[in-house]
């Protein structure tokens, strides 16, 4: 029954062309960048009408927060420090930078991340279709070292400018800055030390989280390499016990990661839905990114195990997940909207209206739900792979302004929005991850040829 | 002789010899009439040439009627025939009814492709199935082949064609 099907093995080459083309999107990158930056700078004080009227917005959401909290005096205390401006020694434009350079590492770590999490995912399923495209995420996990060291090193840069938490202020108990709330959080921050002094436990989650990831990287594609060298089933066992213990270590630091890095920005707020949330992102983000390099790959003539019915698996992982983004998105939105509470209405008070960020805020939801949802719903879409390529962007870019309004509003209040600087440090990011991803890929063959679910994979049909 | 009457049942023992058959007897020209299995057999669909089915088109069209079902009926009821005002919010405010809208689009969808399903399908309470051979739903597969839309053949040339095709056996079936 089950006929028996030679193929010959791949290797991906990583081209002098290609590369030259990424290296003019990094140049591309970094003169957008620099334009950016340079208007940026000379943008630093500009207090028009339009800004008036921010102004306006801000001090009514600190009303709302104020009257929310019981500690009154504290919050009048906070309203009178912000409108001060008592971050006054940061200029506006290194916030911008330091928002937009933390924003773009959270995002690429996803999509280093999210590599691995797949290929674990086919280990411990046990996926058979998967063998022909395996070795694309697996790719991408390279990443999970360089955003590592990158987000440490930002976090000592931008600490100060991104993290409310970290002043000490805020915990000196007989201090007019004093805030209850945050100090409560302390320990979440900076245990076994006390409140305001080094963020101990964070930065160690921080670390254990990326070295771990990178353990189970190294110990996986150790195992996925050495069975191509020896036709035994022993490495795929191996590797779906090591798979096993990975995703339960992602299940819980995945969510943290997201608390960390991302929900402590707004370190009054907190959302329960917030670490799937960031997950669902990460995860719709990086099936895009993974399926839009598998057809890219097979455009150029490479992958010739990898057929429509393996595409469509893709398109339907991409469709799936977009409308599971979205159901956590509307999950989170709606309970805060309906409970109408302001300490929680505050987060979307700051984005939907009468914000610089209300355009991005209803745009994330047609590029990540409306368009994938209509474009992906039929069977021919998914199977194509001009459909792939059209759609695949649109999820990956939608999701990079979803991180985007996780991120600013935090950072920079009414002062932030999307320009020049933040367009080039997302190509910036784009071009190094995609020249260290596709290095990577061209170190190993594109397929397992000795994977047990090889001929699974070849026989697969839907 | 009318049609869907008087047919030629060809009985193949798998289903590996049953795809095979299915283009050998196609690529003589015979129209196949339907095949059954015991269970479903892998690019049977493309085998038989037949054309995808449309239900997901009636499904889209089923969810499209339960959105704007559920949106008309709760802006109606809660923004105008009786207006309440629920945690301060707008009468007619979208949010809270996405989760209605959700559902009855899921339902709707569901419920109205069974229908279709069952309408297109000829499964209509006390209408009785026609058995080919019974064997069929343990495991056996059955080819037929409808005689009077194949006139330009004789039986015993259709007969032929499908023990050349991999039949184990080749009966005769007329139903009344």
């Amino acid at each position: 029954m089950a006929h028996h099907v030679e193929v010959a093995e791949e290797q991906y080459v990583f081209r002098p062309e290609t590369k030259k083309k990424l290296y003019i999107l990094l140049v591309v990158g970094i003169v957008v960048f620099a334009l950016g930056l340079v208007l940026a700078m000379n943008d630093s004080g500009h207090h028009g009408a339009a800004h008036g009227d921010g102004h306006a917005v801000v001090a009514e959401a600190q009303k709302l927060v104020a009257s929310a909290d019981q500690h009154g005096a504290a919050s009048e205390g906070h309203a009178a420090h912000a409108d001060a401006g008592h971050h006054a020694e940061t200029k506006p434009w290194v916030k911008r930078l330091f928002s937009t350079l933390w924003m773009n590492n959270v995002f690429f770590t996803g999509l280093g991340i999210i590599g691995l999490f797949f290929v674990a995912i086919q280990y411990a399923a046990q996926a058979g279709w998967s063998v022909g495209v395996k070795r694309v995420p697996l790719a991408m996990g390279s990443w999970i070292p360089v955003a590592g060291i990158l987000m440490l090193g930002l976090w000592f840069l931008t600490h100060h400018d991104i993290f409310h938490w970290t002043h000490s202020y805020l915990y000196d108990v007989n201090g007019a800055e004093f805030d209850k709330i945050i100090n409560k959080k302390a320990p979440f921050f900076f245990w076994p030390l006390a409140g305001g002094t080094f963020p101990l436990f964070f930065i160690a989650r921080m670390v254990i989280f990326f070295g771990l990831w990178y353990y189970f990287f190294v110990q996986i594609r150790k195992n996925m390499l050495a069975e191509d060298l020896e036709a035994t089933n022993a490495y795929w066992y191996k590797n779906r016990v090591t798979a096993t213990w990975f995703l339960i270590f992602f299940g819980v630091s995945s969510s943290v990661s997201a608390w960390d890095w991302v929900m402590s920005i707004d370190t009054h707020w907190f959302s329960t839905m917030f670490g799937w949330y960031v997950f669902a992102s990460w995860w719709v983000t990086g099936l895009a990114v993974i399926t839009l390099i598998v057809a890219h790959l097979k455009s150029a003539g490479y992958l010739k195990i990898v057929n429509s019915n393996h595409l469509h698996d893709l398109g339907k992982f991409c469709f799936a997940f977009s409308i599971f983004w979205t159901y956590i998105w509307f999950g989170q939105f709606l309970l805060i909207y309906y409970a109408n509470i302001p300490e929680e209405t505050i987060y979307f008070y700051e984005r939907m209206r009468n914000s610089p960020y209300s355009w991005i805020f209803y745009l994330n939801l047609i590029l990540n739900f409306v368009l994938p949802f209509l474009l992906f719903m039929t069977r021919d879409a998914k199977r194509q792979i001009s459909m792939l390529k059209v759609v695949c962007p649109v999820i990956i870019v939608g999701h990079w302004f979803d991180f985007f309004n996780m991120v600013t509003p935090g950072v920079m209040k009414l002062e932030g929005g999307v320009g020049f600087l933040e367009i080039g440090v997302a190509l910036i990011f784009a071009a190094v991850y995609l020249l260290v991803v596709l290095n990577s890929l061209s170190k190993f063959p594109l397929f397992g040829k000795n994977d047990p679910m090889l001929q699974e994979s070849l026989h697969h049909h839907i | 002789m009318t049609a869907d009457k008087n047919f030629l049942v060809g009985v193949f023992d798998n289903e590996e010899v049953l795809l095979d058959g299915i283009s050998k007897v196609r690529s003589t020209g015979l129209k196949i009439h339907d095949v059954f299995s015991p269970f479903p057999v892998h690019g049977i669909d493309d085998a038989l040439g037949l054309k995808r089915s449309r239900l997901p088109r009636a499904a889209f069209l089923f969810g499209l009627t339960g959105t704007s079902l559920a949106l008309t009926m709760q802006i109606w009821m809660l923004g105008y025939d009786w207006p309440m005002i629920i945690g301060g919010k707008n009468f007619a405010s979208l949010p809270p009814f996405i989760p209605v809208t959700f559902e009855l689009t899921v339902l709707l969808a569901a419920l109205g492709m069974v229908a279709t399903f069952m309408i297109v399908s000829d499964l209509k309470p006390y209408k009785w199935p026609r058995q080919f051979d019974v064997r069929s739903t343990d495991d056996k597969h059955v080819m037929a082949i409808d005689l009077a839309l194949n006139g330009g053949k004789s039986k015993e040339e259709i007969s032929r064609i499908l023990k050349d095709a991999g039949a184990s056996e080749v009966n005769e079936k007329n139903f009344e």
